[in-house]
């Protein structure tokens, strides 16, 4: 395998880690907005204590994945982070406001106007993040940077799916009675809206982008959507049948064979029509060097990685409070 | 970039300086069971929370500007700077990862496991810290790769991340990161006293924050020294426009304070001691000292702010290490009370480390100037070409400037808050639901 397809293999992984864990820390967000009716405090304290001790930690995938590309592909990154500056800095705005106000609204009183405030500011946020990251990954695929085109928005709707259906799978983990039955009915409403979406984002790229839809649909991306349709209908009947643990291993698959899907369609192009991976690929010596530090930090990284999730999504008592 | 960067030092420095408070004070507990050094551990601990999550968030966003703001220089240079900066990814996501468990942990490990915990966080900050410093010290002191036709075609990352300067800055710099965050916290602490002399709280809190305080500090004027000779060595223009020397002479003398004037060629009402110059660069009162005027007027950094802030940063340094001798001898190092004088002396501790700190920044970065790389890339070649600069760079400070006025609010919200907590506390952990 050349180095640069092992070091987009590795890319591929960590955006996936990225998708499912920080994802469903932003669709926790979501959730946080969305969330009504008599038990509405109790879902948003879940979402709290759910996400407290591992958010930041999931958030490094992200910043493993910009260290990535600029290390091992820089002049795609140059041309991603100039052309795509307009949604990739919304993004970011999203990003600084959700990790502040979740440490502002977890250090202040949960009685207090200004905590609420905090968690409102937390809770939008968490939707413009991975909206704003989904249309500039949809403007990246159409071409041209196109973020405001209506293909790229319909993927950021995606993302912002996606997000709420790996919570909400995540959170019936995470819960018990009435509020597991809460997120239980949320995860199946999330997972049909993901698939109506899935099929609107079809219907739009083939209406405005058919060389967009060409490509999602030639023969080396069908695997990945077949799978992940499959896994899809995985996590609805495993919901179905309050198999949590195999809805939540089903719904972190599906999102890694969406991911693969995209990548399979766009390969052997980073940027399409500019740049291929090979094109873009940093000298050899710096890959092998990336690939041996990716190597021997994992070796630190996974096992702490197990501990931290031991220690805190083992199924014991809730935490406390700080 | 800039706005983001000395914003992000502050927190970073405190992110590499507190987790050390927090294995010091918690280890003083595990072995006194004084429980005022468990209420500092729980209180600090909630302040770490803050900046962690503040320090990580303007982390990420200095990585995406790195690509928004200087793309050819991440175009040019990336292959070469990412290596360290992927190790310091890696150390950054171990240190996330046990900030997680110590924060979250209290009541689900035993005192000593969660103790244990605060090591890799130091450890892994630290060490995160390094890596960054050594991307910085590559930028004063480019290494391990060839240029041909102006494309970088061969690297070595190991000799890029092990560059000349990187033993002495990152070192000069991780220490830096001990001294603002020892001395801030001692100044916090002195203050607090003042109102309340006796409370032994406080005490402890100043006590921790001085033992840190006091070792780096000594440490740091001697890496300091390395770093200025290790710079007359190998970054001569960077040291002549640190000392305001414009001419190259023999027996140099040191030039302390004064206005440096590049229109005129010499610095205007500074103290000047005689030969000083060419003894603590070159050990030598005859030695040469090359001035500016050795070196092309292009690769000329404005002088003024990198001689002002060199001379404000070795002034604050000098200044702490006098402070830190005083309270060490004078308390034995804290076990007696505070002798007259020393409190005030310590609440400007604080303040002196921040203005050491920050202008030993200046220091590096402009005095790298024109430079963003040395010889190899101009600043003024990087910097990006994307439309709506402006807009973004003042929306970024006014957000940046909303959060630090928020997170200092509730720095300080949480001091109180701890005050109004029962003193008694028992030598185990509890679930306080504070």
């Amino acid at each position: 395998m050349a180095p640069e397809a092992l070091v987009a293999s590795v890319a591929l992984i960590a955006i996936a880690l990225y998708a499912v864990f920080g994802g469903a820390d932003f669709g926790g967000g979501v959730w946080d907005v969305l969330a009504t009716g008599p038990r509405r405090a109790e879902a948003r304290d879940a979402i709290g204590h759910a996400i407290g001790p591992v958010w930041e930690t999931n958030h490094v995938w992200l910043i493993f994945v910009i260290v990535l590309l600029f290390t091992c592909f820089p002049p795609a990154f140059a041309a991603l982070s100039t052309g795509l500056y307009a949604p990739l800095t919304l993004g970011l705005v999203g990003i600084i406001l959700r990790g502040a106000a979740y440490a502002f609204r977890s250090s202040a009183n949960s009685e207090e106007l200004l905590s609420q405030l905090w968690g409102h500011v937390f809770g939008i946020a968490s939707v413009i993040a991975p909206f704003f990251f989904g249309t500039a990954v949809g403007g990246l695929t159409v071409g041209g940077y196109a973020w405001t085109s209506p293909f790229a928005i319909v993927v950021g709707l995606l993302a912002v799916a996606l997000c709420a259906q790996v919570a909400a799978v995540f959170l019936c983990n995470e819960t018990r009675g009435l509020l597991r039955a809460d997120f239980r009915i949320r995860a199946i409403v999330a997972t049909f809206f993901l698939a109506a979406i899935g099929a609107l984002a079809l219907a739009v790229a083939y209406r405005t982008s058919p060389e967009t839809f060409g490509l999602l649909v030639r023969p080396q991306s069908i695997p990945g959507v077949a799978v992940a349709m499959t896994l899809g209908f995985v996590v609805l009947g495993s919901l179905a049948a309050k198999r949590y643990a195999l809805a939540r291993a089903a719904v972190a698959l599906e999102t890694t064979a969406v991911l693969a899907g995209w990548f399979a369609s766009q390969a052997p192009y980073l940027i399409p029509h500019e740049l291929t991976y090979a094109q873009a690929a940093s000298p050899v010596s710096t890959l092998h060097a990336f690939l041996w530090l990716t190597l021997c930090g994992s070796a630190l990284l996974v096992p702490s990685l197990a501990l931290l999730f031991r220690v805190f999504k083992s199924g014991a008592e809730p935490i406390s409070r700080l | 970039m800039g706005t983001s960067l000395a914003f992000h030092y502050i927190f970073a420095a405190l992110g590499v300086g507190l987790p050390a408070l927090l294995v010091i004070v918690e280890g003083l507990w595990l072995r006194t069971k004084d429980p005022n050094y468990y209420r500092l551990a729980r209180l600090w601990s909630r302040a770490l929370l803050l900046l962690f999550a503040i320090g990580a968030v303007s982390g990420t966003t200095l990585s995406f500007e790195l690509g928004l703001l200087w793309p050819e220089f991440m175009r040019r240079a990336g292959s070469i700077v990412g290596v360290p900066f992927s190790a310091e990814g890696f150390a950054f996501f171990i240190e996330a990862i046990f900030v997680g468990i110590y924060l979250y942990g209290w009541d689900r490990l035993s005192p000593r496991a969660h103790w244990l915990c605060s090591l890799p966080v130091a450890i892994s900050g630290a060490l995160s810290a390094a890596f960054v410093t050594a991307v910085n010290a590559w930028m004063n002191t480019p290494a391990g790769f060839t240029v041909r036709n102006g494309a970088v075609v061969s690297v070595d990352p190991w000799a890029a991340i092990f560059n000349p300067a990187t033993p002495t800055e990152v070192i000069h710099t991780t220490l830096s990161a001990y001294v603002f965050a020892g001395f801030a916290t001692a100044s916090v602490y002195a203050l607090a006293l003042r109102r309340e002399p006796a409370n032994r709280y406080f005490a402890a809190g100043l006590r921790v924050a001085m033992l840190l305080g006091a070792v780096a500090i000594p440490l740091q004027l001697v890496v300091g020294d390395v770093s200025a000779r290790f710079d007359a060595h190998v970054e001569p223009i960077k040291l002549a426009a640190m000392e305001g020397q414009f001419h190259t002479e023999r027996g140099a003398a040191l030039q302390i304070g004064g206005l440096p004037d590049a229109s005129a060629r010499e610095t205007r009402y500074a103290l000047r001691i005689p030969y000083l110059l060419s003894i603590l660069a070159f050990e030598n009162p005859q030695a040469e000292v090359r001035g500016l005027d050795a070196f092309p007027a292009r690769d000329e950094p404005v002088v003024w702010p990198v001689h002002l802030c060199f001379d404000a940063m070795v002034g604050c340094g000098s200044l702490l290490l006098l402070i830190a001798g005083w309270w060490a001898v004078g308390t034995r190092l804290g076990t007696r009370p505070l002798p007259r004088g020393v409190r005030p002396a310590l609440i400007a501790s604080g303040f002196l480390a921040f203005v050491a700190m920050e202008a030993g920044w200046m220091v590096t970065e402009e005095g790298r100037q024109p430079w963003i790389a040395t010889g190899f890339l101009r600043t003024a070649d990087a910097v990006t070409t994307a439309p709506a600069l402006d807009l973004a760079f003042y929306g970024f400070s006014a957000l940046y400037l909303f959060l630090a006025t928020t997170l200092a609010w509730l720095l300080l919200h949480l001091r109180s808050d701890e005050k109004a907590e029962p003193p008694q506390l028992s030598a185990r952990p509890q679930t306080d639901g504070a």
